[in-house]
């Protein structure tokens, strides 16, 4: 599994109701069910990788995050879930913020990963070759990326104190997505996971 | 016949009789009921493969056939097919208040001698499952893997998993809806009135004179303005366009002239063939109330004894439109019951459920290859 996917397993409560946005193939969720006793849903638009976790035998439904009211996330319902995770989905998200308030109120909890655009190396490409970064954590070019809201860590973190969440653990990402350990996390992490509380 | 494939043949049995009458919902009886079914594969020692199949308002127990005599749902069903015949042991039934084997209202009743007519009891989805239930006790069946259907189809498979979710482990329901709404019905009403309106129908007294031939114009009225509704706009333009039938010039005159009257003509007239006309009114009519969700305590069972559901709805269908079928998943998801929901982008409209729509057919193997896998793991 992708480190970033292990690290965001290791936050999950036990025995918890998790509803994953961008569940991709399904691992994730398949992991937390066989080896944390956990249940739920995952929400996904691609059609391979839902036919992938229908394979597996978990739950997916085929949302875009996108679609505003009455379809998209609004047919999710208040605190029918303990967590959501959201996991390398929130740039590619038209609205961030309003699918954090989805996160608010359908469990009151989740986990949200993300790449930082503030790494070091992005900054770098930026400054010196005077391009748009690629990487490992972003490595799409800008005019083909799913990437649409990139945000350095420290944006992100504005933004959850904004919708009403404080973060409860941290988690900083190196450059091939294993946690580390930094003073300064907006430059020297590839990415970040947050619980979010 | 096709090298392999496994071919099947129509059975009828008596499932209710005078001692052992079949109670509708409404609490009316019917005191013989013969279902007509026909079975594919073969059951295993553990009986943990069989797989039933729900046909939707016209259909009949020919699911899967060969090449000279081809099943109404070929797509899905046969040997190597997502219902896999050489897998599981696949059931399907001609359901009750139909007219291909099975009691309906142009049956003899025996109380009085005569076909009932307008006397038959009217009907809900969940007397079908009834009597779909009696099969499955009667082939021996305790639970089963998975219970497949589109359209109406699909709806019987809802009301099973609710009513019943320890005997159907996998269901699947696409292109269908727990709550038909106005414009549905509507459609529906149209076609009664078709049927009804036409003098041969003679107030459902055309069955008692041996020589009438009964509601045909109004029945393939009916029919025709079904499959409207089962196509899609953008399909009905690529199949017919504004073609001509015969000829280069249009005649200019009433009558078939387009190419698109001369398909719904014929649809409508192969219809008479092989439907009666008491079955569609019936059989719509019991679309028309159905709304399990409604019922108190609808969710209690699925929720005591969880199923895994795959609710399936197509992008282009405006019959049951893609709304439905959300509806079912999520009502089902809020509930903490497993299921997985998919949009296929089809372009055929309502009748995608019978195509060959490698999305949507993918999907349903890789459900049902799960479920295959977990039973034999368990």
């Amino acid at each position: 599994m992708r480190p970033d996917l292990e690290v965001i397993a290791g936050l999950v409560p036990p025995g918890a109701r998790v509803l994953d946005l961008g569940c991709g193939d399904g691992q994730l969720l398949q992991t937390l069910i066989q080896q944390r006793g956990c249940s739920g849903t995952g929400v996904e638009n691609d059609p391979e990788s839902l036919i992938a976790a229908i394979r597996r035998g978990v739950s997916v439904m085929e949302v875009d995050i996108d679609d505003e009211d009455p379809a998209g996330l609004a047919e999710f319902a208040d605190s029918t879930y303990d967590l959501v995770i959201v996991s390398q989905t929130l740039q590619t998200t038209r609205r961030p913020d309003r699918v954090l308030d989805h996160v608010q109120r359908i469990a009151g909890r989740g986990i949200i990963s993300v790449p930082n655009f503030g790494y070091w190396k992005h900054r770098f490409q930026l400054l010196v070759g005077g391009r748009m970064p690629v990487s490992s954590a972003i490595p799409h070019p800008w005019y083909d990326t799913p990437n649409i809201h990139l945000s350095s860590l420290r944006d992100v973190e504005t933004l959850i104190a904004e919708r009403g969440f404080e973060v409860q653990e941290q988690v900083t990402l190196g450059r091939d997505g294993f946690a580390i350990r930094t003073p300064v996390p907006n430059v020297v992490a590839s990415g970040a996971v947050y619980l979010l509380g | 016949m096709a090298p392999g494939r496994i071919e099947s043949t129509t059975t009828t049995v008596v499932l209710f009789d005078a001692a052992r009458p079949l109670v509708l919902e409404s609490g009316e009886r019917l005191e013989h009921v013969e279902v007509a079914f026909e079975t594919w594969g073969e059951l295993n020692a553990d009986a943990s493969n069989a797989v039933f199949v729900c046909h939707a308002l016209t259909g009949d127990a020919h699911a899967s056939g060969s090449d000279v005599d081809p099943g109404w749902w070929d797509t899905m069903v046969g040997p190597g097919k997502p219902v896999d015949t050489e897998r599981f042991f696949v059931i399907c039934p001609n359901l009750l208040g139909g007219c291909r084997g099975t009691t309906g209202p142009s049956s003899i009743d025996p109380g009085t001698g005569s076909a009932y007519g307008l006397n038959f009891p009217l009907l809900s989805i969940r007397d079908f499952v009834t009597v779909h239930r009696a099969l499955l006790a009667h082939l021996g069946v305790k639970r089963l893997l998975a219970g497949v259907g589109g359209s109406l189809g699909g709806m019987q498979v809802l009301q099973w998993a609710l009513d019943a979710p320890e005997e159907i482990a996998h269901p699947v329901v696409v292109a269908a809806s727990s709550r038909l709404s106005a414009q549905n019905i509507a459609f529906s009403a149209v076609a009664r009135s078709a049927i009804m309106g036409d003098p041969e129908f003679k107030d459902g007294l055309f069955l008692d004179s041996p020589d009438a031939e009964g509601p045909r114009t109004g029945l393939a009225i009916a029919r025709m303005m079904a499959h409207i509704t089962y196509l899609s706009e953008q399909a009905m333009a690529e199949k017919f366009g504004r073609r001509i039938q015969d000829g280069a010039e249009p005649r200019r005159r009433f009558g078939v002239d387009f190419a698109v009257e001369s398909y719904l003509e014929h649809q409508g007239s192969t219809f008479l063939d092989r439907f009666d006309p008491f079955s569609y009114l019936y059989l719509t009519r019991a679309l028309d109330y159905f709304d399990p969700f409604a019922e108190q305590g609808a969710l209690s069972r699925v929720i005591a004894q969880p199923t895994r559901f795959l609710v399936v709805a197509f992008d282009s269908d405006w019959r049951f439109s893609t709304s439905h079928s959300r509806r079912i998943a999520h009502t089902l998801e809020r509930a903490g019951v497993p299921t997985s929901f998919r949009e296929i982008s089809s372009p055929h409209g309502h009748d995608s459920f019978l195509l060959e729509v490698p999305d949507y057919l993918d999907t349903v193997r890789a459900f049902l290859d799960h479920a295959s896998e977990a039973a034999h793991a368990s």
